[in-house]
């Protein structure tokens, strides 16, 4: 249904250059290879909120707009086109172009000064953009061009009798056809994470389940080389057991004759394929998300599951038994790859730039709080972090060892977007292996959470669970090598907490947390700039300014 | 194994005492959420499993001038953690095994079919798991230790009795024989939670934790500590 949905697309605005071919595979080696494209390419393409100035309007964009983006990326791969693939859905021969993948490409490929020489100035005030990330955040800005009106068709919502009716109605008149395309996309994107019901015990209400699964705009699949299914952020087993057992035929394919498939492309949808070992790492999209981006997201779903199990525990699991079922093995942490997996569906700077974001205080503010830090820090404390509103505060570290962005990735995700470790209440001891550091063993992490809201005395319990969010979570971090710990590491907590409150940081993080991130206006007076992302190379930090009152929504974000 | 005894305190005519309580049991019975109902009096039906373990503490009156603080460790069901087990129930005073009396097959896989023949060997009722539990608790941990056995989700089985999958008279039984404490417990509707925790009080040492050795006692590895501001838990949480 999604892919015959294209046909109600607007055709004409599909590249001129489209094959016939009904899927287009990409291999590597490949001249226009994703990573390749990547590394060579010299231009940079304007940011897009300096784009959002001039030529693209904080409004979404009008229909008319589209077609004139899309009209300019002629310069689509020379990629190897493939007969007819079998497709999940089992329709073939209905996909047109590979949509997705040339916008992006297209996105990156697009010389910088052509359309907008004056933003691009503009951009200098940000000094060092790092290539990729400049690129990266470029890149989701041209979405899916193709179906995003049949995409409204597909009952998304299938639950609720309005949709029932309109999906019924959208057969013969397409309701939606004069609404605007980010509109629409903004409807379906709502309902990106909604969980999908599970088939019933008679099967009755499968034909819905499987179109509500095929109305996601973005999955994530996990399998062994075996075929077994390891994790899917949509559908349970019975939905998702065919498609897994396609893709895997698929890929061993091209492992047998030594030359892995990298990714290729279905009508508007980009499907990704990263290999890892034993695991197979499929990412499919429809949010016009380049390779790079989709693969560096399956690289951290591949740290996740590191940090759960190492890796000498994976391997040897595959070793001993090639078609280990790693689902039990793994089993509890399919919450975290799938918050890991939703923030970057909803488009994680974090993410996007391997950086991390730190909480802006006074420097001499920090000096103190590091200070107080180290004096409390035991004999077994590894790393010892202070993190606010998702946002770090302070780190401290032996000589010589850096905390990976990766690894505190896994550990904010753990912390903050997911919740089981935030509803528990009290404090945590938690075996986690971090990649980054050191793939091969467990280390030890204290978890306390201190509300900002609370004041004083108080501030040692936990907000009920359901109140405090993110944002005004401070948490301490203590990480260790010895699982014995814990008690040292809860004493040093006490003491660090003592002292934060005694010389008066503990009120300045909590003001900064309530703060919030400064307004562009606040750091550029009168500007029009409405968001901007920054990273220091250097520190492998970023920051960015409030959303608000600009972008409110989730969609909004995203872009 | 006085060096294993609780800390306590005798200030006037009131007795306070502190103890370690483990929690043990397949993932997914409810083990933190008899946690959460007895810490915070709150539930919490879409709760994610448990990472790694969970360090609460929760104090209760026994009468007017007994006090017993639980320092409680609660520990993540699944397989992969076992390893860290011995660390959470080696000086442990009380340890609860929590088994889920809904569940004749483990609830493991649940999220996927179980249909591999190489799985089987992982499947059992949780009310075995929790007899595991128990033999490795007597076998190894403090000889003293005080085991109660609690069956989870007496909710459900109150709502629809066809749910229930283990029977309490079995339960008990085993209970008996093994000398350990009994109850069926529900973290939704808060049934038996509160009982379980007292009765285990009722059942510690609380003499030891008397004069005769004031606050010397837990030093086998343990830190224990006098109450600090830092680490007093709250009353359960009014909201």
């Amino acid at each position: 249904m999604t892919l015959h949905g294209e046909n109600n697309a607007p055709k004409q605005s599909l590249h001129t250059n489209s094959s016939d071919s009904t899927a287009t595979i990409t291999q590597k080696g490949d001249t226009g290879g994703p990573h390749e494209a990547q590394e060579e390419r010299p231009p940079l393409p304007p940011r897009p909120s300096l784009l959002g100035v001039g030529e693209r309007p904080a409004t979404p964009l009008s229909a008319a707009k589209r077609p004139a983006l899309q009209s300019k990326p002629t310069t689509a791969l020379s990629s190897v086109d493939i007969q007819t693939l079998s497709f999940p859905d089992g329709s073939r021969g209905t996909f047109s172009t590979p949509a997705s993948r040339s916008v992006s490409e297209a996105g990156q490929r697009r010389p910088a000064g052509t359309s907008t020489p004056s933003s691009r100035k503009a951009s200098n005030n940000g000094s060092e953009f790092d290539d990729s990330a400049s690129l990266i955040s470029y890149a989701p800005t041209l979405r899916a061009n193709g179906d995003l009106a049949s995409l409204l068709d597909e009952g998304l919502n299938a639950q609720s009798p309005a949709w029932k009716l309109l999906s019924s109605q959208a057969d013969t008149v397409n309701p939606f056809e004069m609404i605007d395309y980010e509109d629409n996309a903004l409807l379906n994107f709502d309902h990106e994470f909604d969980e999908i019901e599970g088939v019933d015990s008679k099967g009755g209400n499968e034909e819905e389940v499987l179109l509500q699964w095929k109305a996601k705009l973005k999955h994530y699949l996990i399998l062994s080389s075996a075929g077994k299914p390891i994790y899917s952020r949509h559908g349970d087993q019975n939905l998702i057991n065919g498609y897994i057992g396609i893709i895997q035929t698929i890929i061993s394919f091209y492992q047998d004759v030594k030359d892995p498939l990298m990714g290729f492309t279905a009508g508007d949808t980009r499907f990704v394929v990263s290999i890892e070992g034993p695991l197979y790492f499929v990412a499919i999209s429809r949010l016009g998300e380049s390779d790079t981006q989709l693969r560096i997201q399956l690289e951290a779903l591949y740290m996740q599951i590191l940090s759960t199990l190492t890796l000498p525990t994976l391997t040897q699991l595959f070793t001993n038994r090639p078609n280990t079922d790693l689902r039990r093995p793994l089993e509890g942490t399919e919450t975290l790859l799938s918050s890991l997996a939703d923030t970057f569906t909803k488009g994680s700077a974090s993410a996007l730039l391997s950086a991390l974001e730190c909480l802006k205080v006074r420097k001499s503010q920090r000096h103190t709080i590091n200070n107080t830090l180290l004096k409390a820090k035991t004999e077994k404390l590894l790393y010892g972090l202070i993190v606010a509103g998702g946002r770090l505060v302070s780190v401290i570290r032996p000589k010589r060892h850096s905390l990976h962005p990766s690894d505190l990735q896994l550990i904010f995700n753990m912390l903050f977007e997911a919740g089981s470790v935030k509803a528990g209440g009290g404090e945590n001891w938690i075996p986690v292996c971090l990649p980054g550091f050191n793939n091969r063993g467990y280390l030890y992490m204290y978890v306390s959470f201190i509300n900002a809201h609370d004041g004083g005395e108080s501030s040692h319990e936990r907000p009920p669970s359901t109140g405090g969010s993110r944002e005004d979570e401070i948490a301490i971090l203590l990480i260790s090598a010895d699982k014995e710990s814990f008690y040292e590491l809860k004493q040093m907590r006490d003491d660090v907490v003592t002292e934060l409150q005694k010389n008066g940081s503990m009120d300045i993080i909590k003001a900064a947390v309530r703060q919030g991130r400064p307004s562009t206006t606040d750091i550029v007076p009168g500007t029009q700039l409405r968001h901007f992302l920054y990273k220091s190379r250097a520190n492998v930090q970023f920051m960015m300014p409030s959303f608000s009152p600009h972008f409110s929504s989730l969609l909004a974000r995203r872009r | 194994m006085a060096s294993r005894g609780p800390a306590g305190s005798r200030v006037g005519n009131s007795r306070f005492a502190q103890f370690k309580l483990v929690l043990l049991g397949e993932s997914a019975v409810g083990k933190s959420s008899i946690v959460l109902r007895f810490v915070k009096d709150q539930f919490d039906s879409y709760r994610e499993s448990t990472i790694g373990a969970a360090f609460l503490t929760q104090t209760i009156s026994l009468d007017d001038n007994t006090t017993v603080k639980f320092e409680i460790w609660d520990t993540a069901g699944q397989e992969r953690y076992k390893s860290l087990a011995p660390m959470y129930y080696r000086n442990a005073n009380c340890a609860v095994v929590v088994y889920d009396i809904t569940q004749a097959v483990s609830t493991s896989g649940r999220l996927w079919e179980l249909e591999e023949l190489e799985l089987t060997s992982h499947i059992q009722a949780s009310l075995d798991k929790a007899k595991q539990w128990v033999k490795e608790l007597q076998r190894q941990a403090n000889e003293n230790i005080i085991i109660a056995l609690a069956g989870n989700k007496l909710d459900l089985v109150t709502e629809q009795p066809d749910k229930r999958a283990i029977q309490t008279a079995d339960a008990e039984a085993y209970a008996r024989e093994a000398g350990l404490l009994f109850f069926e417990t529900s973290a939704k509707t808060a049934e038996n939670v509160r009982e379980l925790f007292t009765s285990i009080a009722k059942k510690l040492p609380l003499d030891q934790a008397g004069p005769r050795n004031p606050r010397s006692g837990g030093r086998g590895g343990v830190e224990l500590r006098p109450d600090t501001p830092g680490t007093q838990a709250g009353g359960p949480c009014s909201c």
